[in-house]
């Protein structure tokens, strides 16, 4: 892509940035602070712990365990062990939207479950609290599953919540009773809570429910949460196409899907950081191949319908995927034809959790918007530079704690879903099977990619570039507006969406012109703040009659 | 319906909270520091807390609220946090330049055992704490009390860790704000201001979490307790604190270790719980309370006598902080309304006390505090006594459209609408305020309901 951005000097930026900072600091921060190459892709430091004191935005394992992964699926319900807090902030505050079959069906999301440690519980231990809150739990709901969510005391005072699981489990003999051990503290990120819940998962859920789904081409939609009904926008698109989602992980999700997950053909990622390790796992037990997809822009939505026709090979289902396309194009080129004289040329910033900030550049591309930094707080170096570089990743200290689960083919229902020829001549075509090529290799050159980005960085950034809008999250939101560019928050989408598919391309360029291009923006100075104190005039305007 | 599996039947729950009424200490001290002026707060725990804490605060006031973190790993959590917290200071000095740094701790450095005085004590021995710069600290164990708890913790900090005595008197009064509003920081000191008393207010986060739109980022925004008004609290000549529970024991602190006698009052919610207030500040003051202050409550009054038939037997559920529910529940009563089920998540014996010396006037109202206490419960006993109006933060939103009951906004968090920052609950204002907002859900509600031919005009 062409760019009418001029770059300022990447390694001048990259100076400014880091002088502040103590001498250690900066050394530090220097190796997560990487002028973009395309062609070469650079080395980043990423998945380091975080810099005391530095402002981050990170949050902790147990956000990334309950928080993103098992929370969206509506009839399990999921009990946090621990003090109130950690329950009560991630109570309905991402926007996973879920909606249930019947009235009758089970929706536990609008609820807020926990075991209140006191101090006490602390003291003597809490076991005994959460066998009894589970049971009161089962008792009250009767849910087809339970999970136990451990924060930081659970593990530094030794509650055993899988065995609590496992005796309640064994005693209802109806519910499925499972714990994670996500306590904050554990990895550097929410990413090693996206770790621990898929194994959590895995172990746990999925393989247990046989139940053969109808449909002809039956994909798992993996990493895929369901913000402001993007799952619901895609599952459109797929109805259309006759594609069948099988289970989601886990937007708009339920217990028995997730259990189902080993029935499907194809895993479909889109976020990769979050849920690469189900992919993988499923692959390795059941034989069912995994691929990269992207539904966030309407090229993007396209290009992974096509791919994900290209992997059934139906010729059928190629020709309607087409057809679909052509159906859904137009209504997609109105809007950007109105759109794109206004927002082209403009300039974007992207630095959000462990996949948004890579997807959401096509979508500016497509507003004719260049992205002239961009970041992640907790990805790894593959989500950065590819899944190539993963031999070479070392787990550090602060990782090494979080288990790897050694998986094999199982006996009985391994089957894999294409021979080693047929995933050659798909991988032949282009199709990235079980793959993934990061974000830096779409980036511009000379644009930064700045890891774990820190409050006083961020605002150096807008100083210097001045960009036409900033993506983050709810905590930088008002930061930023503050200081006169707008932020578009791309976890919470600001209370709307969708963005994925057709339509939700249609919502996101309406909503990024809306920003760009509010009138608001100019009334920030006073009109009496407008001159120079030396040229203020006292009123001039007579009386006259006339 | 979104919460379709609350039962009308009550179990006693011993080990499952459910919709909690409450939340953990840090982000009430997180808060409480954001009313000093020129200050950082910083969460020294591992970084979920902070993220969160902030986070809340953020969907709050729709404000920037900055705040750091020791962010804790694996390592940190079993051998101590104290080099994290070291290491803060240092980077959160060179970066960030603040006036202070206001620690709070939380459930994972409590439960290890960190010790923040001992670890504040040692950066200052290690020169980290530049020149006329300070680190004060209060510590917040999530599992003790609530959100309130933390911000009475931190305030507590402030007056113990700032406060000096010079031995000579300042002619002011400390008023000692409980957890409230910005718009009701701002409104108590228009109050003392039109009293001509004078006043130290702390903490205070007007012009702090309501900064203007001004195109630039103030980091430290002007508002916030100043540290010379801070260390003057120490010769004052008397405290109020605002709210027994969030206020009284930074009164008391002041009291034990400078003499400063206090009196404690609830917060000014309401008619009744405002005179009793701007009778204790005239007179710690020395002032008397001129006319526009009473002309001010007659209109507040002319309001409820208007319109009492909107108000007088309705019945209504509450949920909340407790310094904010004892007034509310009395003010409530003064309109001729009837709380009859109430729950906060903070548990205490005082507020119980209080609660149920004001409900003697509504007989056979539900009153639950402390843990078990949360809205599941008190959605439960709406299902058996439906109640006119429920009053309570944003998670309130849920029965309200469950039960199709009238809804006010009131409390921490009110993440889906404005207002709370602008404008004051307290003071007669303020009461004039929830007037209004009580009336306009009842009457929309009257109004999107009535049948055609009983649509009215006037009412």
């Amino acid at each position: 892509m062409e760019s009418k951005t001029q770059f300022p000097d990447p390694s001048q930026v990259r100076e400014e940035l880091i002088e502040k900072y103590p001498a250690k600091v900066a050394k530090k921060r220097n190796k997560s602070i990487i002028i973009n190459d395309p062609e070469t892709v650079p080395e980043v430091q990423a998945n380091v712990r975080t810099v005391p004191g530095i402002i981050t935005q990170r949050g902790c394992s147990y956000a990334g365990c309950k928080g993103v992964v098992l929370g969206p699926t509506r009839d399990v319900v999921n009990i946090t062990h621990g003090p109130i807090g950690c329950g009560f902030y991630s109570w309905l505050t991402r926007r996973n939207q879920t909606k249930p079959e019947t009235d009758a069906d089970a929706n536990f999301i609008t609820y807020c479950f926990s075991t209140d440690m006191q101090e006490e519980n602390i003291v003597f231990g809490g076991e005994k609290k959460l066998k009894v809150a589970i049971q009161e739990a089962y008792d009250l709901f009767h849910p087809k599953a339970i999970a136990i969510f451990s924060t930081c005391p659970v593990g530094l005072i030794g509650d055993d919540v899988h065995a609590a699981s496992r005796e309640m489990k064994e005693k209802f003999g109806d519910c499925n009773v499972f714990g994670f051990s996500c306590e904050g503290y554990r990895g550097v990120s929410q990413s090693a809570g996206h770790h621990i819940a898929n194994n959590g998962i895995f172990k746990h859920m999925v393989g247990r429910n046989n139940e053969i789904k109808e449909g002809k081409f039956k994909l798992n939609l993996l990493g895929e949460y369901n913000i402001g009904g993007d799952a619901f926008e895609i599952e459109r698109i797929f109805n259309k196409c006759g594609l069948t989602i099988n289970s989601s992980f886990s937007g708009n999700s339920t217990v028995g899907q997730l259990e189902n997950a080993h029935m499907a053909d194809l895993n479909a990622i889109m976020c990769h950081r979050s849920i690469n390790y189900m992919g993988d796992m499923l692959e390795t037990k059941y034989g069912i191949p995994w691929m990269k997809i992207n539904f966030i822009g309407a090229e993007s939505s396209a290009k992974s319908l096509r791919k994900i026709a290209e992997y059934f090979g139906d010729a059928e289902l190629k020709a309607r995927v087409e057809e679909v396309i052509k159906e859904e194009m137009p209504k997609v080129k109105e809007v950007i034809d109105e759109i794109l004289p206004r927002t082209s040329g403009k300039t974007a910033m992207l630095f959000v959790g462990g996949s948004r900030a890579h997807h959401y550049q096509d979508l500016f591309s497509e507003l004719g918007m260049t992205t002239v930094a961009a970041g992640y707080e907790f990805a790894h170096r593959d989500d950065y530079e590819g899944r190539e570089v993963l031999p070479n990743i070392k787990v550090d200290a602060d990782s090494k704690n979080i288990e790897e689960l050694k998986i094999e083919a199982d006996p009985e229902l391994y089957k894999p879903r294409k021979t080693e020829a047929e995933l050659e001549e798909l991988k032949a075509k282009g199709l990235e099977i079980n793959s993934y090529e990061g974000m830096m290799k779409q980036m511009m050159k000379k644009s930064l990619v700045v890891d774990d980005i820190s409050h006083y960085e961020s605002e150096k950034l807008i100083e210097i570039y001045k960009p036409d809008i900033f993506c983050a999250g709810v905590k930088e939101k008002y930061v930023v507006q503050k200081m006169g560019v707008p932020l578009k928050q791309l976890h919470s989408y600001d209370y709307g969406g969708p963005y994925t598919g057709f339509e939700g391309a249609v919502n996101f360029y309406r909503d990024i012109d809306r920003m760009v291009n509010n009138p608001v923006w100019k009334l920030i100075k006073a009109p009496w703040q407008k001159t120079a104190d030396s040229e203020k005039e006292s009123l001039s305007a007579s009386y006259v009659t006339q | 319906m979104l919460l379709r599996h609350t039962t009308k039947e009550v179990k006693v729950r011993e080990g499952l909270t459910i919709n909690p009424a409450k939340t953990c200490q840090p982000v009430g001290a997180l808060y409480a520091a954001l009313g000093i002026h020129g200050c950082l707060p910083h969460s020294h725990g591992s970084q979920g807390c902070c993220a969160y804490h902030r986070s809340m605060l953020t969907r709050h006031y729709k404000e920037p609220v900055m705040a750091a973190t020791s962010s804790f790993t694996e390592g940190a959590s079993v051998f101590g946090g104290q080099a994290n917290l070291l290491a803060s200071i240092d980077t959160i000095f060179s970066v960030y330049d603040p006036d202070i740094i206001a620690v709070h701790s939380t459930c994972l450095s409590e439960t290890i055992g960190d010790d923040l005085q001992q670890i504040t004590k040692k950066a200052k021995d290690d020169g980290k704490i530049p020149e006329g710069k300070h680190v004060i600290y209060a510590s917040t164990p999530s599992f003790v009390g609530s959100h309130v708890t933390g911000y009475a913790n931190m305030v507590v900090g402030m007056a113990e860790q700032f406060a000096e005595s010079t031995g000579e008197k300042k002619e002011q009064v400390n008023l000692i704000a409980g957890w409230m509003e910005p718009s009701d920081m701002r409104e108590i000191k228009k109050i003392s201001k039109e009293l001509g008393a004078r006043i130290v207010l702390f903490p205070d986060t007007s012009d702090v979490l309501d900064a203007p739109q001004t195109g630039k980022h103030e980091f430290y925004p002007k508002g916030g307790v100043t540290i010379p008004e801070l260390k003057s609290t120490g010769d004052s000549l008397s405290s109020i604190a605002l709210g027994c529970i969030s206020a009284e024991p930074a009164a008391v602190a002041l009291d034990k270790k400078f003499g400063v006698p206090f009196e404690t009052v609830d917060m000014p919610i309401g008619i009744s719980a405002t005179d009793r207030f701007i009778m204790a500040l005239s007179k710690a003051a020395g002032v008397s309370v001129p006319d526009e202050i009473t002309s001010e409550r007659g209109r507040l009054l002319d309001a409820m006598t208007d319109m009492d038939q909107y108000f007088y037997g309705k019945k209504v559920a509450l949920f909340g902080d407790p310094d904010q529910l004892i007034p509310l529940t009395e003010f409530l009563l003064d309109l001729g309304m009837l709380p009859i089920h109430i729950v906060s998540g903070t548990p205490g014996k005082r507020f119980e006390k209080r609660m149920a010396e004001i409900l003697e006037r509504s007989p056979g109202a539900n009153f639950k505090n402390g843990p078990g206490a949360d809205t599941f419960l008190l959605h439960q006993w709406m299902k058996n006594e439906p109640v006119d109006l429920l009053i309570g933060n944003s998670y309130g939103k849920y029965i309200a459209r469950d039960e199709n009951i009238p809804f006010i906004r009131f409390g921490f968090p009110i993440v889906d609408r404005i207002g709370h920052s602008y404008f004051p609950s307290v003071g007669y204002s303020g009461g004039l305020r929830l007037v209004e907002k009580i009336l306009s859900v009842f009457m929309d509600r009257q109004d999107r309901e009535a049948p055609e031919e009983k649509f009215e005009l006037v009412m």
